[in-house]
């Protein structure tokens, strides 16, 4: 079983945090995430980003998140986003200087501050995407999200036991490969026989899938009735001052690039 | 449950059932009263629509899944459902949110909500804190927990669908416990479905018998076993008396004048472990210290609790899971030229020397008929097509699965499931055949058969590795049991191959 290892890991990453900061409810969170990416996607310019990500970065030890589990959650924001730059470096709209040509590629001067510029951008705004995020207790946020941002308690707590099911079916997949080759198809045809395979999957999935939508009907899930909340899910002083912090970056980083003259509106 | 409820009072009149996408009823004209507090065991075979009916008493057949005759009143109160499978039930992850979730869609106050959830879980004797990850929990304790759920919402009506089904003997018992319990001190009315009728019938008062779409027995329980005992045994259905080793079909092979034990010499060992460490992925040992030895005609059990590492055994001595540490080491007779280690067998070199059949039949189906789900490994040795139709023909006369050649597998009921998977293993005839629980959830009739042709293939010099709970499947079969205790990397058991003898050779 696997179920175990994710949840003791899961525990192991929230004792690390600290208890300010575990506390605060998922929702504030993700509005702090939202407030950043809403303000830096106004403008393309090296200004504001640098600011945010240099303001992130700052908040960042308050969060009480272990150097190797920061690295472990964000390295592929790290790898994608000078990757991303690199592209716009080489394919970006040209002005100024050519420093370099070939085939469709053209570097210059203009492209290469977009490229920086992009760059910083996918930083700064996934950075913080993620590392909110570390250590988020999913039925916490769902039961934000159906009482704070009211979405449909249904869909929700669908989603929520939904999720479990992944476990489980990390687990078929093993055994369907092993039976793969019980069966004697194991050497060859890979590709079709992962086809088959995801097929097979799909089929156990939707069986599981009935099996606990049955369970939960069993205890009156979905019936008329508006249900109640056992545990209640509400915004306070805490969850606003995060929420604000997320904003205040954003807005911090917009001033920046205005008062710097960068300011490089996206619909312009 | 601090405020007792009174039992519900079912009538069912002319009552049926077909399923949307079938063509015959499930159930059809079922006249039943059953009384407040009344607690009534409900048997059939697989596949007789008594799980159809505790659906329709749960109130979870809906218009849109097929068209319903007759009339069903439950009259008074909630009704509570527990299933089958401890993992498909569990709805959160934690158990005290796992509990208030049936309360919350009640729409409890929370006030309320939290001292209900505490009393249940004290009821069914699940000692552990709210927030205790229910992934942790043994099958067990996930079904009490399942049964607290239901417990919490003060059903009048409770119903268990093969609760202990998935179980090992010791969660068996838990289980069996607190709803002895739970039933001994509310007057709920009572339904409960389940093949192993020795560990209800002390507890229940009534026999409802479901064959055919209706019902064939209706019995107190005190007598149903003794008055209807050759209509059981006709039906499928276990019974005290089959259930025992006593019985005629399911107990040990007769020792006779012509059967007397042959020499070890005569049973050539195909595969053996030394110090083996086994582990599903590489680098996450499940548990170590292991010695066993398959020999050709006999059976080799593995036995001990869940997560004890059984099924882990079992894959890496059949070749499909390499070992961890220590070595699975095949004989020359076995591997005729292939490795001597099983694990770097080429897929298709499986075939004629080491089968499995899985726990789940579903994840060893490929095709979209029986017919070409035999064909599978045939088609794969390369056999000529004139030879693979004689042995398909001839596995689906000996498995009566004739009249489903072009049945979809998937489309199967339990029971047809599990001898087709069986049958897929026999296509290719193994030397060694691996079984997964190869009896979970099987009823009475299947559970013989499956026995006997078992027999058959150890008569012919098949070597069986079951990995089993099952304490009449080791009674009836077993030469060898290699137990595994919860207890990681005890060499002590681990190592320990007992001859039981319990079976004679002949």
């Amino acid at each position: 079983m696997t179920a175990p290892h994710v949840i003791a890991r899961h525990d192991a990453e929230s004792s690390a945090q600290s208890s300010w900061w575990t506390s605060v409810n998922p929702i504030a969170r993700l509005g702090a995430a939202f407030a950043i990416a809403l303000c830096l996607v106004l403008t393309i310019d090296w200004v504001s980003a640098a600011t945010a990500l240099a303001l992130e970065l700052a908040l960042l030890p308050f969060l009480g998140i272990r150097p190797a589990q920061f690295w472990r959650r964000t390295w592929p924001v790290w790898l994608a986003a000078p990757l991303t730059g690199l592209t716009i470096v080489l394919y970006g709209e040209t002005s100024g200087r050519v420093w370099f040509e070939f085939l469709f590629a053209r570097v210059s001067d203009g492209s290469i501050s977009l490229g920086v510029a992009t760059m910083l951008r996918v930083l700064a705004i996934a950075l913080p995407s993620v590392v909110l995020f570390i250590g988020v207790d999913t039925t916490r946020l769902a039961d934000g999200l159906a009482q704070i941002v009211r979405l449909p308690a249904r869909f929700v707590l669908g989603a929520l036991a939904g999720l479990r099911l992944v476990g489980l079916l990390v687990e078929d997949w093993r055994s369907l490969e092993l039976a793969r080759r019980a069966r004697g198809v194991g050497d060859t045809g890979r590709l079709r026989r992962l086809a088959g395979q995801a097929f097979s999957l799909l089929v156990i999935a939707i069986r599981r899938g009935s099996r606990l939508a049955t369970a939960m009907e069993a205890r009156a899930f979905g019936s008329s009735k508006e249900r109640s909340w056992a545990r209640p899910s509400t915004l306070g002083s805490r969850d606003v001052t995060v929420m604000l912090l997320g904003f205040l970056v954003g807005i911090l980083s917009i001033a920046s690039s205005l008062l710097a003259g960068t300011w490089n509106f996206i619909a312009s | 449950m601090t405020a007792t409820v009174r039992g519900a009072r079912v009538v069912l009149r002319g009552f049926g059932w077909r399923h949307a996408t079938r063509r015959a009823p499930a159930l059809s004209s079922i006249d039943l009263v059953i009384e407040p507090g009344e607690r009534v065991l409900l048997l059939g075979a697989s596949g007789s629509g008594k799980s159809t009916l505790l659906q329709a008493l749960a109130g979870l057949l809906g218009d849109d899944e097929g068209d319903a005759g007759g009339s069903l009143e439950v009259e008074g109160g909630t009704r509570g459902l527990v299933l089958q499978d401890p993992e498909s039930q569990v709805i959160l992850s934690r158990v005290g949110d796992d509990v208030a979730f049936g309360l919350e869609n009640l729409a409890v106050p929370r006030q309320e909500i939290w001292p209900r959830v505490r009393a249940a879980l004290d009821e069914v004797g699940l000692d552990v804190p709210l927030d205790r990850p229910t992934s942790a929990l043994s099958g067990g304790q996930q079904q009490r927990l399942a049964l607290a759920g239901v417990l919490a919402m003060r059903p009048a009506l409770l119903l268990l669908d093969e609760p202990t089904a998935n179980l090992d003997p010791e969660g068996v018992q838990e289980v069996r416990r607190a709803v002895g319990e739970v039933v001994a001190q509310h007057p709920v009315t009572l339904v409960v479905v389940e093949h192993r009728v020795e560990l209800w019938h002390d507890l229940v008062d009534r026999v409802i018998v479901i064959a055919g779409g209706g019902v064939a027995i209706d019995a107190p329980a005190a007598t149903v076993f003794t008055d209807h005992a050759d209509q059981l045994c006709e039906l499928g259905i276990w019974t005290p008396a089959s259930s025992g080793l006593n019985g005629s079909q399911g107990a040990a092979r007769p020792m006779g004048p012509g059967n007397a034990p042959r020499a070890l010499g005569d049973h050539p060992p195909l595969l053996a472990a030394d110090d083996l460490t086994v582990s599903r992925t590489p680098g996450a040992a499940v548990r170590g210290g292991i010695h066993a030895e398959v020999r050709a005609g006999r059976c080799l059990a593995i036995t001990g609790p869940n997560g004890s590492g059984k099924s882990t055994t079992g894959l890496t001595l059949a070749g499909l899971l390499p070992p961890e540490d220590g070595l699975v080491q095949a004989s020359e007779g076995l591997r005729q030229g292939a490795s001597a280690q099983p694990h770097r067998w080429r897929s298709r070199e499986l075939l004629t020397r080491v089968g499995v059949v899985f726990q789940d039949p579903e994840h060893q189906f490929l095709s979209t008929t029986v017919r070409a789900e035999l064909e599978v490994g045939l088609k794969a040795l390369r056999m000529p097509k004139s030879e693979a139709d004689a042995r398909v023909t001839e596995l689906l006369k000996r498995l009566r699965l004739e009249h489903l050649a072009e049945a979809n597998p998937f489309s199967l009921s339990g029971g047809e499931k599990r001898r087709l998977s069986v049958a897929t293993m026999l296509a290719t005839r193994p030397q060694v055949l691996v079984l997964d629980e190869p009896t979970f959830g099987q009823d009475a009739a299947t559970w013989r058969e499956l026995v006997s042709l078992l027999r058959e293939l150890l008569d012919a010099g098949t070597a069986v590795v079951a990995i089993t709970h099952d304490e009449r499947f080791v009674a009836a079969l077993a030469d060898d049991v290699l137990h595994l205790d919860r207890n990681e990397g005890s060499l002590a058991t681990a190592g320990a191959a007992i001859d039981d003898g319990s079976r004679a050779r002949p």
